[in-house]
């Protein structure tokens, strides 16, 4: 019965059907692996654990009652900009700091219907944006593998709450990377599902033709049983998908003989660790080994702009979308000057972030008068160059592969006052996000001793596909339930 | 692409954020740093390229046009910094 915060979801719900434990014992549990840890590591901003024991007993009367899903009774971790009625949603701003949601967004909705369990709400980069989670008016997230280094970011304290065993799977956001290379930095696997897969309604907003919500987990079951339970239409966002989702367990345990694996060769360029591209380089072996045909001659030669066109259509929606802040609605308002614009600008001068106002200064400008073809519409353009290239490649290969994060985990501190050497953390996750695809990160060994992550990007609404690729090479590589060394217990 | 001062504070005031003297100077160095990256863009073809806005070819999509719940007012509303009958409350807009 101890440490029963060490287990996956999956080993946790057999436990859970099997009256090895109750979901209350599982809670506790993994309450008191976070007041060990979360000192250390910060991977929260706001705490639940009386409604999480509240929902552990709930779903404990589930599991009597032979009505639970594979999420009843599990703790999960949720973004801080994932709004959750009652519960205070920061998106890591000061802006919101005192912010209670009048309503659920899509994909809590679903979590509490399957019966999951919410340990609290994970701290991030502001409105998601950074690599690192050093942008977080909450103090910055550490990495669980050694607390002097940085988690990677937004998503930062989903994947630091999931390495450190404060929550056996959780749910973090990607817009340029913002799953995939924490997870990566972290030891955990990261799903970004394709744009359209995961309803928006509720996801306090960043850029909205790129933002995504997806899971974290310690294994690739895990994030599949997430998506299952988050993915599908719904009415209330527009984009999503109308088709229903695939059964996702079909693809797993299914072997990869044939598959068709393409390595763009623009990925493997100046910057990279040497130790991350050997990883990689292992990796491609144990998928040869699986059966898969390996490609390593794939050219996709707009990949150098995806970073240009993503850190320009990205801030260029930003500045609209955070135009909402305004100390009149709702949030941080400062009121000290006699007229409504200088209070406006007062309070968004003091309740953002440096970060925050310098995207939305660069998204302004792009937007500006006179500016407006030459970086926003330009950036639109090379985005359709972009997608028409992975497009093509698609007719040929199955998956593609690629380093998730050119580096492991760096100092915190390191890169915080150069935001251009941040925006290089995402430059190989950008692309599939400026065209929309789903992609994971899966765990693929270590350099120096830190996790290092593998991307596996497919095509549109083939999140199946790249499961089956990722969940053939974790059980043959068997890096998977990578629990950060930290903590006595 | 470098900025002026100018130029910043005239983002600035677009974006209504109050910028302090350092901050002005800071991001003028920033911005135009990032801005110099971007400009590899200006030399990429996009003759007869189409931009794309959003990644799905979803358009219109429609529902049926019938009243809906919304939100309670009073829950909304406790959210906001000041409200009066019902109403946010904000200082004079004209002077």
């Amino acid at each position: 019965m101890k440490h029963l915060w060490r287990l996956t979801a999956h080993e946790a719900h057999e436990g859970l059907r099997r009256r090895e434990f109750t979901s209350v014992e599982l809670t506790r549990s993994v309450l008191e692996r976070v007041a060990e840890v979360e000192p250390t590591v910060n991977a929260y901003i706001t705490l639940t654990a009386e409604l999480a024991l509240q929902q552990a007993k709930e779903a404990d009367a589930k599991l009597a009652a032979g009505t639970a899903t594979p999420l009843t009774g599990i703790p999960v971790g949720i973004k801080d900009l994932i709004v959750t009625k009652g519960v205070r949603t920061t998106a890591g701003s000061k802006m919101l700091e005192n912010f209670i949601p009048p309503y659920d967004s899509h994909v809590y909705e679903n979590l509490r219907r399957a019966g999951a369990v919410m340990i609290g709400k994970c701290n991030m980069d502001e409105f998601a944006m950074g690599s690192s989670t050093e942008h977080s008016a909450y103090g910055p997230t550490r990495n669980p593998w050694n607390p002097a280094l940085v988690p990677g970011g937004s998503s930062g304290g989903s994947a630091a709450a999931v390495a450190a065993g404060e929550c056996l799977v959780s749910l973090g956001s990607d817009t340029g990377g913002s799953i995939r290379q924490p997870a990566a930095l972290c030891g955990q696997v990261g799903l970004d599902p394709t744009y359209g897969r995961v309803s928006r309604y509720g996801i306090i907003a960043f850029g909205s033709s790129l933002d995504q919500v997806g899971p974290i987990g310690r294994d690739v079951e895990d994030v599949a049983t997430m998506l299952d339970c988050i993915g599908g239409h719904d009415p209330r966002d527009s984009t999503t998908n109308p088709e229903p989702m695939p059964d996702l367990r079909h693809y797993l345990g299914r072997d990869i003989r044939g598959i068709r694996v393409g390595v763009p060769k623009e990925y493997f360029v100046s910057g990279m660790e040497p130790g991350v591209a050997a990883r990689i380089e292992e990796a491609l072996g144990v998928l040869e080994g699986l059966g898969a045909t390996v490609d390593r001659e794939v050219s996709l030669p707009s990949t150098e702009h995806a970073l240009a066109v993503y850190y320009i259509i990205a801030p260029s929606e930003a500045s609209a979308n955070l135009a909402r802040y305004d100390g009149v609605k709702y949030g941080f308002s400062d009121r000290s000057a006699p007229s409504m614009w200088e209070n406006i600008e007062q309070t968004r001068a003091k309740g953002f972030g440096t970060e925050v106002k310098r995207r939305i200064m660069l998204g302004t400008y792009a937007l500006s008068a006179g500016y407006y073809d030459a970086y926003y519409l330009k950036a639109q353009k090379v985005r359709t160059l972009i997608s028409r290239e992975f497009a093509e490649a698609f007719r040929k290969y199955d998956v593609l592969v690629t380093p998730t994060s050119p580096t492991v985990a760096f100092p915190v501190g390191a890169k915080v006052d150069d935001p251009f050497a941040m925006y290089l953390n995402d430059i190989y996750t950008l692309p599939a996000s400026v065209a929309g695809l789903p992609a994971v990160s899966v765990p693929c060994g270590f350099s120096e001793g830190l996790p290092v992550g593998m991307q596996i990007i497919g095509n549109f609404f083939d999140e199946g596909r790249i499961l089956q690729v990722a969940h053939a090479y974790e059980q043959a590589s068997g890096f998977k339930n990578q629990l950060a060394p930290i903590g006595d217990s | 692409m470098a900025l002026t001062r100018d130029d910043v504070l005239h983002i600035a005031r677009l974006a209504r954020i109050a910028l302090d003297e350092a901050e002005v100077e800071q991001f003028r160095a920033q911005l135009s740093g990032i801005l110099e990256h971007f400009q590899a863009l200006a030399a990429v073809d996009t003759e007869g390229i189409e931009p794309t806005a959003h990644p799905l070819p979803l358009a219109n999509v429609m529902r049926e046009d019938v009243v809906q719940p919304s939100l309670l007012r009073d829950e909304v509303l406790a959210n906001a910094p000041l409200c009066e009958d019902g109403y946010f409350r904000v200082r004079a807009v004209l002077e």
